[in-house]
């Protein structure tokens, strides 16, 4: 019986905690950005604004949802779901502990990168079909971003799996019982950079936020959204952050491996996933943004090559470690 | 001399059947701020023309002048340029003056040099902030930025409080002098923010320009040659980030400039990078120039004139005179004609954002979108100042 509900009981419980976290990881963000630059942050609703995200929820699910007169509208209404579903696919993998997830799949970290990569989709249609000149020019930095940058992703998200000699994400976890991918000497901490910026970029965070750009594009492919629709791409973005925060703290920083009872497994994981998450944001809110051919050299003259190169050596390391027999 | 003509840059693409995009950047943009609209033409990410569109904030502040006397107008000054107010106060009274002939005591134009040059510093944070949060996106490493010179502009707003009672628009200067006297322990804390704010700098230099994406940002980003930036009439940092020595506290020395020491920073690069340096050595000029005019500052009167009764008592005789003053964005004149009685009978202002906006039709096209805002904040326009 049991074995019968689980896998229909698990994704929904999967998908409400990670909405509640998305939710709270704004707070989180904000109270972070909110000391770097020596204001407060959200203070006001709840002690210490605890309640903030909610309160911003039910504001933006009251607001007017505008559907502009020269819109596409299929394609329009339909976005951001299409945007949403990919971002909250990548969470079907995850082993939040050992056999604590929705389904361990053999090829899990495949399946993250390729799922991952599919809303830019959902950015095309929105920056398509809202019929609006930002909106299309971000539309069109979009592809050009994601295709540059999902490239080294993928390529600094395959160093552990060498390393680890599975897909499988579970394994990789299991592989780092002993040591971190991150303390691996040279090849993980450069790996760990070489994920850590391809990640930003595949987000489109700043200071690679060259789709939203604000000062350029207003708000860049959402500029036309409102309301819930607006509320859903925020919501998908967040998801996909943390996401990619949680594969980088299971790819490089052991998962769930830590000190205590075994238990403590999936805080020691949330813990690791915020510290990547919170790296992320300290770069987000120190760099001013590049520019989107500045953007696409980075990635097709650097991080490609580099991060090529450096699946070659951990390759090459591996293999010889085996017939060294270490 | 005639200065030699130059038309507008005009880019083409070489390759056909490309569809070209006419976009609208503002009025309703947030780098635009509601006063200023570029109609934009793009082929792909590249800008092949721009067309600026002003007068959004226009408020007849020449015509008005003629409605208010020489007591009242200052304070109506401050509001062509509110980020600099102090400068178009400075250059309103000092034209009443020439006309006038009327003396300004020694310890009145230090006080004024004092003020002008705390305004500048205040009026470059805002530069440095608002510009860095237009090339780093209000959700970005730009906020950041922003808000710590909003933080030590807030300093210098606190001075200007306990001198004037206002933080923003003055009316400070008066004809014949300056309306009050610094209050005892003004000039302490006043020592203390210049040197906070001296420190605070450096650690700005530090974050920006060890940061590899500002400095590809603003390195060779909207290059000003100085045959240009001589032929179109821009002044100010942008004038000296181009190569020219040009600045009227040393060129053409008023209110007692000549007494302090300061550099006349020149850069010659001419690109976005050029006008950054520029200006922040002009921080560190300004803090000095403040800090000598607090050493030496005389005692006496603080005004030539006899304190003000009602708003006409101030009469200036018929005459007609142009004065210039060295405003934190360039050269701001002020063309005054009097004609004996408590009102001017005209007025004209010479903004210097207004001459300076004229540079973006011949250093926008070529760029990326994206460089736009760049070169927008680099130039620095205050559209109160441009509109008037």
């Amino acid at each position: 019986m049991l074995e019968l509900v689980t896998p229909l009981i698990a994704p929904i419980v999967v998908l409400h905690v990670v909405i509640g976290i998305v939710t709270y990881v704004t707070l989180l963000e904000r109270k972070f950005a909110a000391r770097m630059q020596s204001r407060i942050g959200p203070y006001r609703v709840g002690y210490h604004g605890v309640l903030q995200p909610i309160a911003d929820a039910v504001k933006l699910m009251m607001k007017e949802d505008v559907v502009p007169t020269a819109a596409d509208k299929p394609v329009y209404n339909l976005a951001p779901i299409v945007f949403l579903v990919p971002c909250m696919f990548i969470f079907a993998t995850l082993p939040f502990a050992p056999g604590l997830g929705v389904a361990d799949l053999n090829i899990g970290v495949l399946f993250f990168l390729a799922v991952s990569s599919m809303e830019i989709v959902g950015l095309f249609m929105a920056g398509w079909g809202s019929n609006n000149k930002y909106a299309l020019l971000s539309a069109m930095r979009a592809v050009n971003q994601v295709i540059s940058y999902d490239l080294p992703f993928v390529f600094s998200a395959l160093i552990p799996v060498v390393l680890a000699g599975s897909l499988k994400l579970s394994d990789i976890a299991a592989a780092q019982s002993g040591l971190w991918f991150i303390f691996y000497p040279v090849i993980g901490q450069l790996a760990f950079i070489a994920f850590i910026v391809s990640t930003v970029a595949a987000e489109n965070r700043a200071p690679f936020d060259i789709l939203e750009a604000e000062s350029e594009l207003v708000a860049g492919f959402r500029v036309e959204y409102s309301g819930m629709k607006f509320a859903l791409i925020q919501l998908g973005e967040y998801a996909h952050i943390l996401g990619a925060s949680f594969l980088g703290a299971l790819l490089f920083l052991g998962a769930w491996s830590g000190p205590g009872p075994e238990w403590l497994g999936p805080i020691w994981f949330l813990i690791k996933a915020m510290l990547v998450f919170l790296l992320v944001t300290w770069v987000r809110w120190s760099f001013v943004r590049i520019r989107v051919d500045q953007i696409l050299a980075l990635s097709w003259k650097a991080l490609l090559p580099a991060t090529l190169l450096l699946l070659l050596a951990t390759a090459v390391v591996v293999v010889w470690r085996a017939n060294a027999g270490l | 001399m005639s200065a030699p003509t130059v038309t507008p840059k005009r880019v083409e693409l070489d390759y056909t059947g490309s569809e070209r995009l006419t976009m609208n950047m503002g009025p309703q943009h947030p780098s635009a701020h509601g006063v200023f609209r570029a109609v934009l033409t793009l082929e792909g990410e590249t800008v092949i023309d721009v067309d600026s569109v002003i007068g959004y904030l226009h408020r007849c502040h020449e015509k008005l002048s003629e409605t208010l006397t020489y007591a009242q107008y200052p304070s109506i000054a401050s509001k062509t340029d509110y980020v600099a107010a102090m400068t178009s106060e400075f250059a309103y009274v000092r034209a009443a003056e020439v006309i006038g002939k009327f003396e300004v005591p020694k310890r009145a134009q230090y006080l004024r040099v004092i003020t002008a040059e705390l305004q500048r510093v205040a009026s470059h944070l805002l530069w440095l902030g608002t510009w860095c949060m237009d090339m780093g996106g209000a959700l970005g490493g730009g906020a950041t930025i922003f808000l710590y010179c909003i933080r030590e502009r807030e300093l210098i707003l606190d001075l200007f409080e306990s001198l004037v009672g206002a933080r923003l628009l003055y009316g400070f200067f008066q004809v014949g002098g300056v309306r009050y006297d610094i209050p005892s322990g003004w000039a302490d804390s006043c020592r203390q923010t210049v040197d906070v704010i001296d420190q605070r700098i450096s650690e700005y230099e530090r974050m920006l320009e060890n940061n590899p994406f500002f400095m590809a940002r603003a390195q060779g980003v909207g290059v000003i040659s100085r045959e240009l930036a001589e032929s179109v009439g821009i002044s100010g940092p942008l004038l000296r980030g181009s190569g020219v020595a040009w600045d009227l506290r040393r060129a053409d020395p008023y209110s007692s400039y000549e007494d302090f020491e300061f550099k006349v920073p020149v850069e010659t690069a001419g690109d976005c990078f050029a006008r950054y340096r520029v200006r922040m050595v002009e921080f560190r000029e300004s803090l000095k120039i403040v800090r000598q005019a607090l050493d030496k500052l005389p005692e006496g009167p603080i005004s030539s004139r006899p304190g003000l009764k009602s708003v006409a008592q101030t009469r200036v005789p018929k005459g007609e005179a142009y004065v210039r003053v060295e405003g934190a964005r360039g050269e701001v004149g002020c063309y005054l004609v009097a004609d004996g009685s408590a009102k001017p009978y005209r007025m004209k202002w010479r903004g210097a954002s207004f001459s300076n906006l004229a540079i973006l039709p011949h250093i926008i096209p070529g760029h990326k979108v994206a460089d736009i805002v760049a070169i927008m904040g680099s130039v620095d326009p205050v559209f109160g100042e441009v509109d008037r």
